[in-house]
């Protein structure tokens, strides 16, 4: 287990440093960058004044003494300064991510906890009408786009209660607090929670089939510890695999979430960020996403391993 | 009986008079909650050229002069003083001089004086050791041979030649005084000013905070507490918050026709303007090469807009037909009804004008059997894309075939001064409405804005002869001549000026939205809350 540890660290270094060059390049290939974009905010290129903000800014520099130079002061911890407001990268995007990740962890918790039990009574109560109508209800979620479902929320709430949720980092009450995150989760984990359901259904489904299962009904055993502690235990695997791609691709659904309920995270802050090409901020935060997903697939394969004894590598 | 009646609506009068003059008087205190459309480059109004930058900076500053706050039509009469006690011109009318006030104090304590009036407008001019990232009114002063200074309290602009616009220009949002103290650096993220609201913070795409400045030189305002954006880019979101009170105002002027019915229908007290704002929606042409160096084939494309058609389409009828200047009433310097008629494409019978557009395009050698092929560029936004859309289906009239070609925000200015266009859908926003501004900008050679290089030295004259007259009612003869042969030339011809809305609670007071600007209305110095 431990080689396998070291094997996949090492396996994450290169992945990350690859991302990095990645990225990188591709935001240089991006046609125009942060001088073009205040120009046009100017209505006119200056072309002297071009060459000054390029030099200001270091934009003139080769390609790839502008990499080393952003390398070497990410291994220091300086992340160099947001072109666009000319403060501290770190200092912009360190407070927009306890409210990203609150809202990203709320929404998973969202997924998992509706998903995997509905998707459980789904399977077993295969071809029952609630079965049918379970499966509704995730269709439903694979298909409604969750900028579509937020606004839908937003308009119910005006209309019915005469107000919205309008972001607030310092909520009075427990109310708001839930209002603030609980609402804008399960609009981006509705499709998250729908998925988990489906593959938890099917996997249950499958696992149910087996031999193992009949025995433990043959041997007398209650359809609860069927379920639960032997198919479950089981069925569960595939959908840890979902969960952890899912968190990877919560970024996507998170920008338009955080879009339409207005929500300070890193998601909007990105997709603001490479409209003004503020390269800083852009490949600083592309990075952060990048090591958390990188991560995240990691634990995934450590619970993997913990859960089933049959693919703990390396032992 | 009758006398009981007199006496009941007297007393009802009364009354009715004094809740009006209770109503009237100002309250203090409160935060005026607006959001803001979206996230400005910077706090920088010199560095900027939106009104997203003028709108929530412009309350930290003061001009020397300003436009009255209060009268929609800004104009050379509306000028008030601000940080100016009272301004002279010259007898040779070259020397405009301001006597400044004494009692004013930068929000970080430092005095005011009149070396911060110089080291702004010579860092405008690029006469300064620091200088600004962007100087995109440079032009502004091109007259003006040096700022001088007269002691702490007087300061003179010393013109290379009348030009009686200079007030209007110094009088613009546009044109706050920046103090010496502070870099051009800093005052991109933390602007220190002189006017009724100090700055607090600028969290980028969240909100920007402004609170009251307890020292500001008007004694008793401002009355807000403080003003708050928040930043929301969904447009949907943010109208939405508006109407469930979470704004006591809409993003001015960005409210549109449709959204307005929108808003009217969800919240009915919410009182709701629409007013031009100087931005009209244009064309740019190259004529540096085939086809539109041919005048026939632009002077065929001026023939077959039906401008009226845009205008419905776009805004249910809101917008003006006019040529470079704003339309009037509203716009000062607008043509006369049949002067504007009298132009070829303006007249009100489309079908004659695409008959005699179709004869230009037929002895340019294109016909029904030979289409022109070209591409309509514009930006990726929908107030460029859906009229460029309009555009390419009513010159298919004429035998042109035009595809749309959007272009990314990024690419659009290197790719127009580049010349890798035909034909471009563009907009052109009027900081004032002043025709030097509006000359000099986008139709003087060599200017960086005139997109086109559209060149006409006649014109040009025509242009420093108006700039450089006093008497109103000829300097307004000569700006309709020159504003006539521009579209008769098709250096840029102009489609509609358009109108949009501004909605705002009705406890809130003393808004006024600038019927002849988008720019110079938001010092917001005297607006309360009656709530």
């Amino acid at each position: 287990m431990f080689a396998y540890i070291v094997r996949r660290v090492f396996l994450m270094l290169v992945t990350l440093f690859g991302i990095s060059v990645i990225i990188f390049v591709l935001l240089r290939v991006v046609p125009g960058n942060i001088v073009d974009i205040l120009f046009d905010a100017a209505g006119f290129v200056d072309p002297a004044d071009k060459a000054n903000l390029e030099r200001e800014l270091g934009l003139n520099q080769p390609i790839v003494i502008q990499y080393l130079h952003w390398i070497g002061g990410l291994l220091h911890g300086d992340l160099g300064y947001s072109y666009v407001s000319e403060k501290p990268a770190l200092e912009e995007i360190l407070p927009r991510i306890p409210i990203t990740a609150r809202l990203a962890g709320l929404a998973l918790l969202f997924s998992a906890s509706i998903g995997i039990p509905l998707g459980v009574i789904s399977a077993v109560h295969q071809g029952s009408k609630l079965d049918y109508a379970l499966r509704v209800v995730s269709l439903s979620g694979l298909s409604l786009p969750s900028f579509w479902l937020g606004l839908l929320i937003l308009m119910a709430s005006v209309s019915l209660f005469g107000t919205m949720p309008i972001f607030n980092p310092n909520p009075k009450t427990w109310l708001e607090a839930l209002t603030i995150y609980a609402v804008p989760a399960m609009a981006v984990g509705f499709r998250s929670a729908a998925l988990t359901m489906r593959i938890t259904r099917s996997s249950m489904l499958e696992i149910l089939r087996q031999d193992y299962i009949r025995t433990a009904r043959a041997k007398g055993a209650s359809e609860a510890s069927v379920n639960y502690h032997h198919a479950l235990k089981n069925a569960v695997l595939p959908v840890i695999t979902v969960i952890g791609i899912e968190a990877a691709f919560l970024i996507g659904g998170l920008i338009v979430t955080e879009t339409v309920f207005n929500i300070p995270g890193i998601a909007r802050f990105l997709v603001e960020a490479l409209r003004w090409r503020d390269y800083p901020i852009v490949q600083n935060l592309v990075m952060f996403i990048a090591v958390v997903v990188v991560v995240v697939n990691f634990i995934v394969d450590m619970l993997y391993a913990a859960i089933d004894p049959r693919i703990r590598f390396g032992d | 009986m009758r006398s009981v009646q007199a006496l009941a609506v007297a007393v009802l009068s009364v009354l009715t008079i004094g809740d009006v003059s209770r109503a009237a008087e100002p309250k203090s205190g409160g935060i005026f909650r607006i959001y803001h459309r979206d996230s400005p480059g910077s706090a920088s109004i010199h560095e900027g050229a939106t009104y997203s930058v003028n709108i929530p900076f412009m309350p930290i500053f003061n001009n020397l002069v300003i436009f009255d706050q209060h009268i929609a039509q800004n104009s050379a009469s509306t000028i008030r003083p601000e940080l100016a006690e009272s301004w002279a011109w010259s007898g040779d009318n070259k020397t405009l001089t301001f006597k400044l006030r004494k009692d004013v104090k930068w929000h970080d304590g430092k005095p005011f004086t009149a070396a911060d009036v110089k080291c702004t407008f010579d860092m405008l001019m690029g006469k300064s050791q620091q200088k600004f990232r962007q100087n995109p009114r440079k032009s502004w002063y091109d007259q003006v041979d040096e700022v001088t200074t007269n002691g702490d309290y007087e300061a003179s602009f010393k013109l290379k030649r009348p030009q009686p616009a200079l007030l209007s220009l110094l009088a613009s949002g546009y044109s706050p005084v920046y103090p010496c103290h502070v870099s051009p650096a800093e005052m991109r993220t933390k602007p220190v000013g002189t006017g009724p609201f100090k700055f607090v913070e600028f969290k980028a795409n969240e909100s920007i905070k402004l609170t009251k400045n307890p020292d500001y030189f008007k004694k008793g305002l401002p009355y807000l507490d403080g003003i708050e954006f928040t930043i929301i880019t969904n447009r949907s979101t943010a109208i939405l918050g508006f109407v469930s009170g979470k704004f006591d105002m809409t993003f001015p002027t960005e409210v549109s026709i449709p959204l307005l019915k929108d808003v009217k229908s969800q919240d009915s007290k919410a009182v709701c303007v629409v007013e031009p704002n100087n931005v009209s929606t244009n064309i740019i042409i190259n004529s540096s090469g085939p086809p539109f160096d041919n005048l026939d084939i632009r002077r065929a494309l001026a023939l077959a807009l039906d401008r009226k058609a845009f205008i419905q389409i776009m805004f249910e009828g809101q917008g003006d037909i006019g040529g470079t200047m704003e339309p009037a009433p509203d716009g000062l310097w607008a043509m006369p009804k049949e002067m504007l008629e009298s132009i070829p494409g303006y007249g009100p019978d489309i079908e004659k004008n695409r008959e005699e557009a179709r004869k230009l395009m037929q002895k340019a050698g294109y016909g029904p059997d030979k289409h022109l092929q070209i591409k309509v560029s514009t930006r990726n936004i929908a107030v460029y894309r859906d009229p460029a859309i309009i555009l390419i289906d009513q010159i298919k009239s004429i035998y042109i075939d035009a595809e749309l070609d959007v272009v990314d925000t990024a690419q659009w200015f290197p790719k127009i001064a580049r010349k890798d266009y035909s034909l471009g859908l563009n907009l052109t926003g009027n900081a004032v409405d002043e025709p030097d501004q509006s000359f000099y900008e986008n139709y003087a050679c060599g200017s960086e804005r005139n997109y086109t290089n559209y060149c006409n030295k006649d014109i040009e004259k025509l242009f420093d002869q108006q700039s450089e007259e006093t008497d109103l009612d000829k300097r307004r003869k000569l700006v309709w001549e020159i504003d006539k042969k521009l579209q008769e030339d098709v250096a840029r011809p102009i489609i509609f000026h358009a109108r949009t809305g501004t909605c705002w609670k009705p406890y809130v007071k003393n808004v006024t939205i600038m019927s002849n600007s988008s720019y110079n209305g938001y010092r917001y110095e005297d607006v309360w809350l009656d709530k």
